[in-house]
């Protein structure tokens, strides 16, 4: 059975010979997915160095060295696409566009943020961006997705649910029942699983009766063996878009294995200390953004056009700071809000 | 006025209301096209086709998180448990998918569902297959909990429950599903969050649920005819909301008060009710209230042993009378 240093050996594809700025990607989409992976990368450091100064609290689960995944998904996704994210989906929160400044202001727990505090970095929610909820209990939205891809089949609405989950997610029995459910069902869903080769702090190959803990299950429910480099954003834009196709043409649900790596540990109070020595070394040649950097000005995109980008999302992120820090912590008066959607708690006359 | 049984009651529930609204769906294990294990869903399939009516595999995760994905979207699902003792192995979407989203999101996430599902024992189907689970999801806030205990309220409530905004278990009673009640003809739309007095009486009151209303109703006759007690029975109906207004006025009047619960008896909805009386209306009291419940111990199958546990009339008489000294 392959081990995690191994697996970060896996053959991973390629850009297609004679791709460039013109080819069906195209130099628009290809900026915007560049940006999309540098300002969920400086937001998520921003993340990590809030905490350091404890203004980011409780737990928090990065994507640093994942932001492909969530990028390549998103910016695939038409507007009306519905996103379903786990606890560690500040990444995909933000690739759909919602305000840096919503997010980092969630994770510091402030008024200003998305949903004043109330929820929390593992539960951000912005359905008016599609986001609709981070889910804290492994497995529990890949069931929930499936409903709403109902939803869209029974309206004859041409959405497309998507759900991003981590591989230890695929040895909960929720996954289970969710793709079994959806290809019986033929739901317009996408399942996206990111194999960053660990499940908290065990490397899953050590706890997978498999070697690709989503693509080789595939089988078992008819189907296709999906396997994608997850950290070239334009391999996984295409698989998605090609998933996004089928859904949205009635042939039913995807299953997506993303091949990644996280960069830090699982949350917050995690050193990541049981990776091999090396093994991050690795996997950081072969950073999404610097990959993908490398490739616009392999396609003639300027060094200023690239730097103007790095210094708006830097000004973008900064200012979201500031005004996370200056913004006022959430009041007691919300505390029994929304719990019933008369906006109250009342649970008695 | 024409009597139909409290299971075609819930067929005409839940046909009465995916009539009236499109968005109504229904979902469960064997409820289309077999018309449910418990024969309460026959005829929906064939009369609101294959679309809106769906049988699904045994996968109590998905149906409940099916329904809640739906919920968000837009539609109003009615997902079938087959027994409430399943809730067990979908507990996530009970505990903390249903009545957590909108909190979290701070408002945003919607989760107009409704769960419907077998409770409760009489069956002799053992400890698996009978448990009264409605003291599982009384506890959770965000989760509304009614027991409807006639045909009538089954209609009234069900319809209340599909139009309400909120995730609400709409706990069904196994042994009342033969039951006949009257009904009228035409549309029944109840109120979540109301108890019904359905004998008034002046010495006790006894609040009972689902299955335990008939019993407290056939216990109050014996307590008037042969001890001249004259007991005031309400069916307490929804747990949440909770009608204390009802409760409170009722303790206030008779001066006593009595639970009769289906459930075990650790955290079972009559002692949450026993406490807001102790702490609101203390002083109308003349003396202790009395829990009767089914003992803390899971349920047997043989029926002389499931017969002994369940609160019966002969307990309940025998309780009150003892109780108030006659």
């Amino acid at each position: 059975m392959a081990t995690a240093q191994d697996r970060a050996q896996v053959p991973l594809g390629q850009v297609s010979p004679g791709s460039g700025l013109n080819d069906d990607i195209g130099e628009a989409k290809r900026l915007a997915i560049y940006r999309s992976q540098l300002r969920i990368r400086e937001a998520e450091q921003r993340a990590y160095d809030l905490f350091l100064q404890n203004l980011v609290k409780g737990t928090s689960h990065l994507s640093l060295g994942q932001e492909a995944v969530a990028t390549g998904f998103a910016e695939a996704m038409q507007k009306g696409d519905l996103s379903f994210c786990t606890y560690r989906g500040h990444a995909h929160t933000l690739a759909r566009g919602v305000p840096v400044e919503k997010v980092l202001g969630e994770l510091m727990q402030r008024d200003n943020g998305l949903m004043r505090g109330k929820g929390g970095s593992m539960h951000l929610t912005s359905e008016e961006h599609g986001v609709m909820g981070s889910y804290a209990i492994i497995g529990a939205h890949l069931p929930i997705a499936c409903g709403a891809a109902w939803r869209a089949q029974y309206k004859g609405d041409k959405d497309v649910s998507v759900c991003f989950f981590g591989d230890g997610t695929t040895n909960i029995g929720a996954f289970h029942e969710a793709l079994n459910f959806a290809a019986v069902w033929k739901l317009p869903v996408v399942f996206v699983c990111e194999n960053n080769l660990y499940m908290e702090y065990t490397p899953i190959a050590d706890v997978t009766a498999v070697e690709h803990p989503a693509a080789d299950r595939a089988s078992a429910y008819g189907l296709e063996r999906i396997i994608v480099d997850g950290n070239d954003a334009d391999a996984v834009y295409r698989t998605a878009q090609k998933a996004y196709a089928k859904a949205r043409a009635g042939d039913g649900p995807s299953l997506i294995e993303a091949m990644t790596y996280r960069h830090s540990g699982h949350s917050r109070a995690d050193p990541a200390k049981y990776r091999p020595e090396g093994e991050l070394e690795k996997w950081k040649e072969r950073d999404p953004i610097k990959i993908y950097r490398e490739r616009l000005k392999q396609f003639g995109v300027s060094e200023w056009t690239i730097a103007e980008i790095d210094a708006s999302v830097r000004k973008e992120v900064d200012d979201a700071t500031e005004t996370c820090k200056a913004a006022p912590m959430p009041p007691a008066e919300i505390l029994t809000t929304d719990v019933y959607a008369d906006g109250g708690w009342a649970w008695r006359n | 006025m024409p009597e139909i049984t409290y299971r075609d009651a819930v067929i005409r529930g839940i046909a009465q209301e995916m009539a009236r609204d499109n968005d109504v769906v229904f979902l469960g294990e064997d409820v289309a096209k077999a018309g449910g294990v418990f024969k309460a869903t026959v005829g929906l399939y064939e009369q609101f086709g294959p679309l809106r009516v769906r049988d699904t595999p045994i996968s109590e995760q998905a149906i409940l998180g099916a329904a809640m994905g739906a919920a968000m979207t837009g539609l109003k699902p009615i997902a079938e448990i087959m027994f409430s003792d399943f809730f067990a192995v979908c507990f996530d979407y009970i505990a903390n998918e249903f009545p957590k989203s909108r909190y979290m999101s701070n408002g945003q996430t919607k989760c107009p569902l409704v769960v419907r599902t077998g409770n409760g024992a009489g069956s002799r189907f053992g400890a698996q297959h009978s448990q009264s689970v409605e003291n599982w999801c009384m506890m959770i806030p965000g989760l509304k909990v009614v027991a409807p205990s006639s045909p009538v309220d089954v209609i009234g409530l069900l319809a209340a429950a599909v139009r309400d905004p909120d995730p609400v278990i709409f706990l069904e009673h196994k042994s009342l599903y033969a039951t006949k009640g009257e009904v009228p003809d035409g549309e029944i739309v109840d109120r979540l969050g109301t108890a019904k007095v359905l004998r008034p009486g002046r010495d006790a009151t006894i609040l009972a649920l689902a299955l335990m209303v008939p019993r407290a109703l056939a216990a109050a006759d014996v307590l008037k005819s042969e001890h001249g007690i004259d007991c005031e029975v309400v069916d307490v109906r929804s747990l949440v909301p909770l009608d204390t207004q009802t409760i409170l006025a009722s303790v206030a009047k008779t001066h006593r008060l009595f639970t009769v619960e289906e459930n075990p008896r650790l955290c079972g909805w009559g002692a949450e009710i026993v406490s807001i009386v102790a702490d609101e209306a203390f002083y109308d009291l003349d003396g202790p209230p009395v829990r009767i419940t089914t003992p803390h111990i899971p349920l047997p199958a043989a029926d002389v042993l499931e017969d002994i546990v369940l609160p019966t009339p002969e307990r309940i008489v025998e309780t009150v009378r003892r109780s108030l000294g006659s």
